[in-house]
């Protein structure tokens, strides 16, 4: 697998460091906080995920991947990336 | 038919013509007691357990592809029971117990093999950490050993002792582990399972539920038709989102890969099962001859049952620090099992919420040494409503109560266990 960097360009995924699904978003207060930190989706298809290029730029981005054939459709950075 | 030297004899002189199925391929009925979604290890044994020690037999056991041809012919085939919690080991070991017995119990060569588990130790915070653990599996019965350097190399000589990052100080050796024979164990099951009157139904995807009117599980909907039940439980680890998602239930799991390895056979080299956790790689010798291995999980959400390379590389260089005499032996295959990762660890055996909807999934990268309790307990909770005594760790609820099973510490965080 390989991932186009926004910043540094096509790279392997060992560079990366895996966070997971990019949809949930921290709640404010304590309503929802459970799902946000351990319920998932966890969907066969496309996801939107965030990775950080720990041995690049040290960005974190935002990949669309497909779960199913690791295939890449999207990469930008996560920072003002849609949640 | 019970097998034995007198069946064998007798098949012998008829030139091994007249065997029989070992189990029957029923198409569905309308109806059952309970119905089991997935023909693995843990549907097949949660069946026959119901069966045998809870006496419910209209079962039917329902299995998209065939039986064992999911994670059940991918794993690595160890079995254990060296865990650390309180929550973990009594379950473990109660599995142990069983392994120890199933040949006999279910009249079928699983291939139990005991041939001990070795944990290899390369400092004294890591000595010490064994040392826990040993003496809480010595308070669970199972058995532990704490060996020197010179105690592993009594039984491993070929060790690289002197790695210079991961000098080898010792190792933690459970010399009730072993293997186990993964396709046998799933036809064994089957076998006694539909020896007792299950009902074992290939090729039939569960695409939906029944419910009733106040939102109960009243079965299942599939590609042979619906099937009615009173109850329904998955055993669809790696799948578990998938299947529990067609009753919209949103749970702590995620899917990831386990990638695993087979050399070309060899003659005995590897004695028992060996474990290099600092560099992620474990290995055992199958009884073809050829080296399985595997290493750590890929670490990203995938149900492709096909991992990347850095892994790969990852293990095979796990396995030559620290054992560099397997370097010359060739990869003869290396394949992919989606995994359940759960967000502590372990597994969850429960109720769902949603009535007549029952959960046993999160199995992680250890579902097959946990097969015949698995099956026990889920069998337990089916037929009594309640956990079994080893798996109240396993409630669902944990999450929320805050009584999280995380046997490495790691927290919310699937790809780090």
């Amino acid at each position: 697998m390989r991932i186009v960097c926004p910043y540094c360009g096509e790279r392997d995924a060992e560079e990366f460091v895996y966070r997971g699904d990019a949809s949930p978003v921290r709640p404010e207060g304590e309503d929802g906080m459970l799902d946000y930190v351990y319920s998932r989706e966890n969907l066969a298809g496309r996801i939107r995920e965030h990775w950080y290029h720990a041995s690049g730029c040290r960005n974190w981005i935002v990949v669309e991947r497909d779960t199913r054939t690791h295939e890449i459709f999207d990469v930008v950075l996560a920072k003002g990336a849609a949640s | 038919m019970r097998y034995s030297i007198f069946t064998l004899a007798k098949n012998a002189i008829s030139g091994h013509r007249n065997w029989k199925p070992q189990w029957r391929d029923t198409p569905p009925k309308d109806g059952y007691d309970i119905v089991l979604v997935g023909g693995g290890g843990h549907g097949l044994a949660t069946a026959y357990y119901l069966a045998s020690r809870f006496g419910i037999t209209n079962i039917a056991v329902v299995e998209r592809g065939w039986i064992g041809g999911g994670n059940a012919g991918r794993n690595t085939t160890i079995i254990r029971s060296n865990y650390l919690h309180h929550g973990n080991e009594a379950f473990y070991e109660l599995s142990m117990k069983l392994w120890e017995g199933l040949e006999q119990e279910l009249n079928y060569n699983v291939m139990v093999s005991q041939r001990g588990v070795l944990n290899l130790y390369h400092s004294d915070a890591q000595r010490d950490a064994f040392a826990r653990r040993g003496n809480a599996m010595i308070m669970h019965g199972a058995g532990a050993e704490l060996l020197d350097s010179d105690g592993v190399r009594r039984l491993a000589p070929f060790l690289d002792f002197k790695n210079a990052r991961f000098p080898i100080e010792g190792g933690l050796y459970h010399a009730r582990g072993g293997t186990a024979r993964h396709d046998a164990v799933v036809w064994g099951y089957a076998r006694a399972a539909s020896g007792l009157g299950v009902d074992i139904v290939q090729n039939c995807e569960v695409t939906g539920f029944l419910r009733d009117a106040g939102g109960a599980v009243t079965g299942v909907k599939t590609n042979r038709g619906s099937i009615a039940a009173d109850k329904v439980g998955m055993c669809v680890a790696g799948n578990t989102s998938i299947v529990a998602g067609l009753a919209r239930l949103r749970l702590p799991i995620e899917s990831h890969v386990l990638q695993a390895f087979v050399t070309e056979g060899l003659k005995p080299v590897i004695p028992r099962v060996i474990t290099f956790g600092a560099g992620h790689f474990y290995v055992s010798q199958s009884d073809k001859g050829g080296l399985v291995f595997g290493g750590d999980i890929d670490g990203y959400n995938t149900y492709a049952q096909r991992g990347n390379m850095p892994v790969v590389e990852d293990v095979c260089q796990g396995g030559m620090a620290i054992m560099p005499m397997i370097g010359k032996a060739r990869v003869l295959r290396s394949w992919g099992g989606t995994v359940d990762m759960s967000m502590d660890g372990s597994p969850i055996i429960d109720a769902t919420g949603i009535d007549g909807l029952y959960l046993n999934g999160g199995w992680c990268y250890g579902g097959f040494k946990a097969t015949p309790a698995s099956g026990l307990a889920f069998a337990h909770l089916l037929a009594t409503q309640r956990s079994h005594d080893t798996a109240t760790g396993f409630r669902l609820d944990r999450f929320e109560r805050g009584a999280m099973l995380d046997e490495k510490g790691m927290g919310a965080q699937p790809n780090l266990h």
